[in-house]
């Protein structure tokens, strides 16, 4: 699985869409030593830019390396390796910066995140 | 049209005004249902014939909960739920109803509270089912944040719902017990993960419990990482005479997310209950 994929993956899906439609933020994501930075505008991922970056910022990141989102990128992911909080609970998954704005488009990140199950 | 065979009522106990819903007659099966959610999770048991043929299913909505009101002044103070004060609701609405030795069904926080109520109210009830049973919770998130006025609380706590349930329930079962979640009163789900999270830690009064008063069972689905399979263990490891069904694909809310997977599990135990 490639992240690259998700904005075609999100962008085609108006039930994932719907949930981020005021979210105009970039976000890092962490995929062990491999950094993605995605721009999100109104919903729709506008762009997916594979790192290293140098000084760029976001608002927040979530970083795992990249045995676990193998096991959370599983057409049926095992129980412990299913949802973002489950990576947390257990320790496998850090949240950084700004957790306000995590936390208010939760929905939409947990299901963009998820979004590479069904490819 | 389909007219299901579930009636709901207010009661009006003390200070606070508790709507409930029923089904059935025989033995009282009282259900508690989860954090920041309503009795509503127990749709599928209140219309299940063959429970409702031997027990009476009844589902309250707790104080702040569903359509029960919160007592009158609540503006003025934040909602906390503690160990003491949802085991002295649940006891005073099975009083109120004349409940005579009902069976106990809780699930997640209410999977909780029945060890206390095992170790507090045995000789009153005829038997206890834990669903997502721990008797604690390390904190892994802030639950602050489901309470704050940059986010919004329905969707927020609606997420965290989302995730704790099987990949494998159905998805309009999922999205329905989701629903519950973004239609919680502000602050009430942090409210009642302060007992969950914070003061309702039960491991160190295991031991007490006397299974022989009154017959405890444990079911844990294995998709919840909050109240995990090894959650649920670890109280089985300290209590003797626990029964312990793990149930297979199925998360944090097993009666919500998949009913019919977890009717399966239910009936069985309600079977030797009322054997």
């Amino acid at each position: 699985m490639s992240i690259e994929a998700l904005a075609e993956l999100v962008n085609d899906n108006p039930a994932i869409v719907r949930w981020g439609r005021n979210m105009n933020e970039t976000f890092m994501v962490e995929v062990g030593d491999l950094q993605y930075l995605l721009k999100i505008e109104n919903g729709l991922i506008q762009k997916v830019e594979k790192g290293p970056f140098v000084m760029r910022p976001w608002r927040f990141a979530i970083r795992a390396s990249r045995e676990s989102w193998e096991k959370f990128w599983q057409k049926t992911p095992a129980p412990g390796w299913h949802d973002l909080f489950a990576l947390l609970r257990r320790g496998d998954v850090k949240f950084e910066g700004d957790q306000r704005v995590l936390m208010a488009y939760l929905l939409y990140v947990k299901l963009v995140l998820a979004a590479p199950r069904n490819a | 049209m389909k007219l299901e065979p579930i009636v709901g009522r207010y009661a009006q106990i003390d200070r606070h005004r508790i709507y409930f819903e029923e089904a059935g007659r025989g033995i009282p099966l009282l259900c508690l249902h989860t954090a920041g959610s309503d009795g509503r999770q127990y749709r599928a048991v209140l219309n299940d014939s063959s429970i409702t043929k031997n027990f009476r299913v009844i589902a309250f909505d707790m104080p702040w909960h569903g359509k029960s009101s919160p007592p009158a002044g609540w503006q003025n103070e934040d909602y906390r739920l503690t160990t003491g004060s949802y085991t002295a609701m649940i006891m005073d609405f099975v009083r109120a109803l004349g409940l005579e030795r009902p069976v106990v069904m809780g699930c997640s926080i209410g999977g909780r509270i029945v060890l206390d109520l095992a170790l507090k109210h045995a000789r009153e009830l005829r038997a206890l089912i834990g669903l997502q049973t721990g008797a604690y919770v390390e904190r892994y998130y802030d639950a602050a944040w489901l309470d704050h006025p940059e986010v919004h609380g329905g969707r927020a706590c609606g997420a965290v719902a989302y995730g704790l349930m099987s990949p494998l329930s159905p998805e309009n079962e999922r999205w329905e017990t989701v629903w519950h979640y973004m239609q919680g009163g502000p602050g009430i789900f942090t409210g009642d993960l302060y007992f969950y999270q914070v003061e309702g830690d039960i491991r160190g009064r295991l031991g007490a419990i006397d299974t022989s008063v009154c017959p405890l069972y444990l079911l844990t689905g294995e998709y919840d990482y909050s109240a995990s399979p090894r959650d649920t263990e670890a109280v089985v490891a300290r209590v003797k005479g626990v029964k312990f069904v793990s149930m297979k694909n199925l998360g944090h809310f097993p009666m919500s997310e998949n009913p019919e997977a977890f009717l399966g599990y239910l009936r069985p135990v309600l079977e030797e209950i009322r054997k």
